[in-house]
């Protein structure tokens, strides 16, 4: 390819997803990906000899619709092994809970609890779609900077909440900045319930259940659907990786061009203006408009550098909260356990293990403290159900999300300690699913630092930046970059340090692509 | 570090203060970023005729000053501030300007380059904080060492012949915004032709161990030279004189202001001159820019020159009958110049001189205030500027 329009660097799936918006849009596009392989925190990869499994993200559920649609992605081999997996609970003596998108057809549940159940899922699945839209724009600017648009935006925002109902709006507003553990201890008598609701809240994010905000989390996740169907879960055939790729293939079919391999050491910064990237081994590549699907930080501190950024921007990006504190557990088992009262549906679903609101909130409270939770949360798929081509006949693979882990563990993170967190994770599922160690063939913990190294992102977090009140919409990632558009001409954001931000949405990389093409220039 | 009863030392001491000390009688004191500094040890007049027909000191040990080391400490200087840094040779000094992300002046002060890899920033304001955040991602360590380097300012037209006097060999050679460093009992004295008179001058570093032996060896240096302490009163005369902008007084920092349009771009300051958009992006360079763009901001610091010889001390400043288009933000009868100046803010429209300004002066005279309209003149700045400043080699007689 000749000069391109524009590069993106990094081939996550907000990447690929604004690098196939911006070759529809009818630029020269090019990705590099500093990997072998894209996708970035959405890939499949081996587990031991004939097993494939979700590296790190593992359940689709918040991918953006108009991505889905607008780029093909069925066409370029997106497809779903299931489509509306029901959550299962699991405590160690007690009958699963089981819930699916359908809150009548929940299972396991007290009568007087199978009311409330209903009522607040629908609530707060009301309010997920009246703010779901605005996953699909960039969030309104405010102040003197705001444009007649962003104006406009700001205003169906508040109409959209107006719009539920005064009653509703009210009750909204009541719980919308306070934390998940009131909202279901004040809705629900079932401790199990409870915490598998506050599980939601919390994960993939730093807080306990007892943190302000927590509500708007639970919000934001109820927020995507599947086929229409608002909060459901769904695993894409072949892994997640299958979603990374679709979006690749709908690029490349759009007109981009991928390369891999292709580590961006710097973006070039010439008169304040981004004049192309500079790879590993003295490449240099010129281009007009350089977008990042780094993390803010990496893209600020190490690609830009601090020497073409302002002091007070750069404080912004350095207090960006982006620790994680999510881990991951991958297995390869020789089978399924069997145990009494656990039946083959509920291991196809997705399996939490979160028995009460208390024992999440101490699984949180250890990382204040630079420690690991002694009893981590966990949600746990077994995409193998689903998808039999991921491991061999008779063999299965289980993909588990880990909570707490603190990347500065005092003491320091050795092999004993890894060995250890990975035993207590371990324990923990073989306590709900009795039988499970010993079918353990082979295994793998990725700590936040492991997923830092990996993906590239700072801190190791799954949304590139905690997802809290005070960096959502236009606060994320910092004021001064908060449309895609930064401090430099012609260098953007896609990431999901972004808004919406994180979780396989692609709404970052359409958000940013659609500002770049729309040509409003530096932030 | 703070210690425990730090309270009942609202002023501590300078190294120099056990001498100020001696020669202020009358206990005249005032405050200076948490230090003991004089106001008026005797005579305000006294001591300002010395700033220009002899030699003063000043101690000037309260000023915050910022060792900057680290292999990138040029890069990171030169993203601090607006002028470019790496023509700055080792043992020079600069006089510059920052800003913070809108373009606004924080502060300014004198850079020093004591080597290739290392700076010291001298200013009025406190600015670890801000020091230490632009140094996110530059291979640099920010210290400050206000309380490791003592300053004394020596400052007059015989500045030099005292320090020749006391043995520091080919002073006189020292170009303006120049440092030396000289042997001195044991230790190094840094010598800067640097000040705040606009004159000769002479700004002299060292460890606050050997500040009372330089003091004392200027003294007996100075005897027959018309050496003499002064206060900050006396200081501030010659400052105007001279036409700097004082932070605080005369524009205020941009990191202090409650009300955002408090704050001035150093186009409003006068400082465009100061300003190197073509070295490279520095803090606010962005929306500097933008302001200079559509005429470089509301405001102009101007030097007046106002009729009659009452001083125009806060007075608003007007054009027509009643046309508000400024204030005056320092005032002063200069005795050297003869003159009743001002430093003004005024708006920019107004800057050219071409609509006659007024100022209101009140003036009370034995408990009766009266109030006058002078006409003022835009003059340029410095109001006094003796070729003795920047004469090489310096008068050492």
């Amino acid at each position: 390819m000749n000069r391109p329009d524009a590069i993106v660097v990094g081939g996550g799936h907000n990447g690929l997803a604004c690098a196939g918006y911006l070759a529809r849009g009818g630029m020269k596009v090019l990705v590099l990906e500093a990997e072998g392989r894209l996708g970035g925190m959405a890939r499949t990869v081996e587990l031991g000899e004939g097993f494939r499994i979700p590296e790190i993200a593992h359940l689709l559920h918040l991918l953006h619709p108009r991505v889905e649609s607008e780029l093909r992605l069925a066409q370029h081999g997106l497809a779903l092994a299931a489509a509306d997996l029901p959550t299962v609970a699991l405590e160690p003596g007690r009958q699963p809970l089981l819930l699916s998108s359908d809150p009548a057809a929940a299972e396991g549940l007290a009568v007087a609890d199978r009311e409330s159940w209903r009522a607040l899922r629908d609530r707060l699945v009301r309010f997920a779609s009246a703010l779901e839209p605005f996953r699909g724009e960039p969030p309104p600017r405010l102040g003197s900077s705001a444009s007649r648009a962003d104006l406009t935006r700001l205003a169906r925002m508040g109409w959209a909440i107006r719009s539920l109902g005064r009653e509703e709006m009210r009750e909204l507003l009541r719980i919308i900045a306070s934390n998940v553990a009131d909202l279901v201890e004040d809705e629900i008598s079932d401790p199990l319930l409870q915490g598998a609701i506050a599980f939601d809240a919390v994960l993939g994010t730093g807080f306990g259940p007892r943190a302000p905000g927590t509500v708007l989390t639970l919000l934001y996740r109820l927020a995507g659907s599947v086929a229409g169907r608002p909060g459901a879960l769904a695993l894409p055939k072949g892994g997640m990786g299958r979603v990374a790729d679709a979006i690749g293939k709908a690029a490349e079919a759009a007109g981009a061009q991928l390369r891999l391999n292709a580590r961006v050491e710097r973006v070039l910064v010439e008169d304040g203006r981004a004049a192309g990237v500079a790879l590993e081994g003295d490449e240099r590549l010129d281009a007009p408009i350089v977008v990042s699907n780094l993390d803010p930080k990496r893209t600020f501190f190490d690609l830009v550098g601090p020497a073409h950024l302002d002091t007070g921007f750069l404080r912004r990006i350095a207090n960006f909260r982006a620790r994680g504190t999510t881990a991951k557990l991958n297995l390869a088992l020789d089978g399924l356990p069997e145990a009494s009262g656990i039946e083959r549906r509920h291991l196809m679903g997705r399996i939490v293990i979160a028995p009460t609101v208390v024992m999440l909130e101490r699984a949180a409270d250890a990382i204040k403290y630079k420690r690991h939770s002694e009893q981590p949360a966990i949600e746990a798929v077994i995409p193998s159900l689903h998808d039999p081509d991921l491991a061999p006949p008779g063999k299965h693979v289980l993909s588990a999300i880990v909570q707490y882990a603190p990347p500065e563990l005092a003491g320091g993170w050795n092999e004993p300690a890894r060995q250890h967190f990975a035993d207590l994770a371990l324990s923990q599922l073989d306590a709900a699913l009795p039988g499970l160690k010993s079918l353990v063939r082979a295994r793998q913990l990725l700590l936040p630092q492991d997923i830092a190294r990996m993906s590239g992102a700072s801190g190791g977090h799954w949304h590139h930046g905690e997802l809290a009140i005070d960096q959502m919409l236009m606060l994320r990632p910092a004021p001064g970059a908060q449309q895609y558009a930064t401090p430099i001409e012609g260098l953007y954001l896609c990431g999901a340090g972004c808004h919406p931000g994180g979780g396989v949405m692609g709404a970052a990389g359409m958000n940013a692509a659609r500002r770049i093409l729309a040509g409003e220039g530096r932030a | 570090m703070i210690e425990r009863e730090h309270f009942r030392w609202p002023l501590l001491p300078t190294p120099f203060t056990a001498r100020i000390e001696a020669a202020n009688p009358r206990r005249s004191w005032m405050g200076w970023a948490g230090h003991l500094s004089p106001a008026t040890l005797d005579n305000v007049e006294q001591e300002y005729f010395a700033i220009r027909n002899q030699a003063t000191l000043f101690d000037i040990s309260p000023l915050h000053k910022y060792r900057i080391k680290g292999p990138e400490a040029e890069a990171f200087c030169n993203r601090l501030v607006t002028r470019d840094v790496r023509k700055l040779a080792p043992g020079r000094v600069s006089y510059v300007l920052w800003c913070d992300d809108r373009g606004k002046v924080i502060d300014d002060g004198t850079l020093f380059r004591l080597a290739a890899d290392e700076f010291r920033l001298c200013a009025q304001e406190r600015h670890l904080l801000w020091l230490q955040d632009s140094a996110l991602g530059f291979e640099v360590r920010i210290e400050d060492v206000s309380e490791e380097v003592a300053g004394l300012a020596l400052q007059g037209p015989t500045s030099c012949a005292v320090l020749k006097t006391m043995g520091l060999a080919s002073v006189e050679m020292l170009k303006p915004f120049a440092i030396a460093e000289f042997p001195f009992e044991g230790a190094g004295l840094a010598v800067s032709r640097t000040g705040f008179t606009g004159d000769l001058g002479y700004e002299l570093w060292l460890r606050p161990e050997a500040a009372l032996r330089l003091w004392d060896r200027l003294t007996e240096a100075g005897r027959f030279l018309g050496l003499r302490p002064i206060g900050w009163h006396a200081v501030e005369i010659a400052r105007i004189e001279a036409g700097f902008l004082l932070v605080g007084i005369d524009y205020l920092p941009a990191d202090h202001v409650l009300r955002a349009n408090r704050a001035r771009s150093p186009f409003e300051l006068g400082f465009e001159k100061l300003v190197d958009f073509g070295k490279g992006h520095f803090n606010g360079r962005n929306a500097l820019l933008e302001e200079r763009a559509q005429g470089g901001g509301r405001w102009r610091v101007v030097g007046l020159d106002v009729a009659g010889n009452k001083p125009a001390a806060h007075a608003l400043l007007y054009t027509g009958r009643s046309r508000e288009i400024g204030q005056v933000t320092s005032a002063v009868w200069s005795p050297t110049a003869k003159k009743n100046l001002a430093i003004a803010s005024i708006e920019r429209g107004f800057a050219d001189g071409r609509r006659p300004i007024w100022a209101d002066i009140y003036v009370q005279k034995e408990l009766k205030w009266s109030r006058s309209e002078a006409p003022c003149r835009i003059v340029e700045r410095p109001f006094w500027n003796p070729p003795r400043r920047w004469a090489v080699p310096a008068g050492d007689r």
